[in-house]
């Protein structure tokens, strides 16, 4: 028989650490790839001359393979004296990857703001800062609630790639798993149940995200 | 001594590229004086509430307001374009009414209000409450408080908006076409709104309007704006009942007649 359920029963527990981990690389990956991406959206419109400098760094992460910048984060920085453990040098990777795409989701959302908006600012004499924070960014995100949820979700499909650093998420594990004991379909195909399952329930929750704020939006 | 204008416009240019907006304007407005400025569009009214609210940047010139450059800063005795710090510390005295309104839609009225005040001018919430319920009650809004803009009808909207503006203790007030975008029979309440600010508050009004009669009635100085430049000034009952240029005849004319 090809499928062995005891044998699949049997790496769980493992692949369920592994899981463990792989959540972890998403939710700092995103968290730093939203917030960071977030801040280059605002520098980019408040410091107008940052423009070019900003465009430049977003084209070059978006234009280069996730995978090179994480060669480069961890094989390449220890040459300058920067040594990061391969997870740090994974999540921070992948987050600043994101944040490039973010960031430009972000722009989509200030592009979409009525002039009129920065213009009251102005006359009610707000600062810049104040005028992200309590005009422009709360108009700004709901509608682009979807737009960062897909980027969540591929960010999470892409974790797989840590493994190339050799750390221990999902993958990585599977592989383990694999050249130990020659059986390479239990491991393979619970982790691409699992990946399909966590995607399916984060876009669920994501659809229940949007749905809250535009009912708390659109008035 | 003679007591200073409250806003100068010194020779005043504004270009976008090879067009002329405003084309040398020179403009005194006393303080408490209610002046109206009507004209065809394209004639650069609109441009000269922007540059004074600092939405736009001029290119010629000074804007002086309260004796002091607004579009400048005084630095080893000369004159140098203003930077931020001082834009923001002279344009505290000016407050803006839109023709769109421009209300923060997902605030309410209430928090439309209260915003700037704790925000810019450090007040406490409380404070800010109590002059915004005020603010509101001026208005005829009261009940309105705790609605989004999408909630309240177009006129409902630029009443919050004019007691947004009021809540900053502006010195002067400036009106951007604010009945343009109503239906006819909302035109009333927010005019009657801005009488009685002119009427209870010491402020300095300044309007660019299509509404005549209002204009004849309200104002202390009408202005009629030609091609960037003015055209002919004066008080209401002269510039309407004898105008002396051909080219206000000629707009006033077309305005009454479709009016």
């Amino acid at each position: 028989m090809i499928w062995d359920w005891a044998f699949a029963f049997e790496i769980l527990p493992v692949l369920a650490r592994a899981a463990i981990v792989s959540i972890e690389a998403t939710l700092i990956g995103f968290a730093l790839a939203a917030s960071l991406g977030l801040v280059l959206a605002v520098v980019r419109i408040a410091v107008p001359w940052t423009g070019w400098t900003i465009s430049v760094l977003v084209e070059l992460i978006r234009s280069t393979p996730l995978l090179i910048q994480i060669f480069f984060l961890y094989f390449v920085f220890p040459k300058f004296g920067v040594v990061l453990d391969a997870f740090t040098a994974g999540v921070l990777a992948i987050g600043i990857h994101y944040a490039a795409y973010c960031s430009e989701v972000y722009r989509a959302g200030f592009d979409n703001i009525h002039r009129g908006q920065w213009e009251a600012s102005i006359a009610l004499n707000l600062s810049s800062w104040t005028t992200f924070r309590d005009i422009i960014i709360p108009q700004a995100i709901p509608p682009i609630v979807p737009a960062l949820g897909n980027y969540l979700v591929a960010l999470f499909k892409e974790t797989p790639l840590l493994s190339a650093i050799a750390v221990l998420e999902l993958m990585q594990t599977a592989k383990i798993i694999g050249s130990e004991t020659f059986r390479y379909t239990e491991p393979t195909t619970l982790v691409g149940l699992f990946f399909l399952a966590m995607s399916l329930v984060s876009a669920a929750l994501i659809r229940s995200l949007e749905r809250l704020l535009n009912r708390r939006t659109m008035r | 001594m003679t007591e200073q204008p409250m806003v100068r416009f010194d020779n005043v240019s504004k270009r976008y590229g090879a067009l002329t907006v405003l084309d040398g304007l020179n403009l005194e407005i006393a303080h408490g004086e209610k002046v109206s400025i009507i004209g065809p569009s394209g004639s650069g009214k609109t441009t000269v509430l922007r540059m004074l609210m600092t939405l736009e940047t001029i290119n010629d010139g000074v804007i002086w307001v309260e004796g002091q450059p607004l579009t400048h800063m005084e630095r080893n005795g000369k004159l140098v374009p203003a930077d931020l710090a001082h834009i923001r510390k002279i344009r505290a005295k000016i407050g803006m009414v839109f023709q769109s309104f421009n209300l923060f839609p997902h605030m309410t009225a209430m928090q439309n209000c209260i915003e700037a005040p704790i925000t810019v001018l450090g007040m406490k919430r409380a404070d800010a409450e109590a002059r915004a319920a005020d603010l509101l009650d001026m208005v005829g809004l009261s009940e309105k408080k705790d609605h989004y803009p999408s909630q309240l009808s177009g006129g409902q909207q630029q009443r919050v908006a004019i007691a947004r503006a009021c809540a900053m203790r502006p010195k002067i007030m400036l009106f951007d076409e604010v009945t343009s975008a109503l239906d006819p029979e909302l035109v009333g309440e927010v005019l009657e709104v801005i009488r009685k600010l002119g009427r209870e508050h010491d402020l300095t009004m300044l309007m660019v309007t299509h509404q005549m009669g209002f204009a004849k009635e309200f104002s202390d100085r009408v202005c009629f704006f030609h091609a960037g430049k003015i055209c002919e000034q004066g008080p209401p009952n002269e510039l309407f009942g004898a105008p002396k240029n051909e080219r206000t005849r000629q707009f006033l004319h077309a305005v009454l007649e479709a009016g």
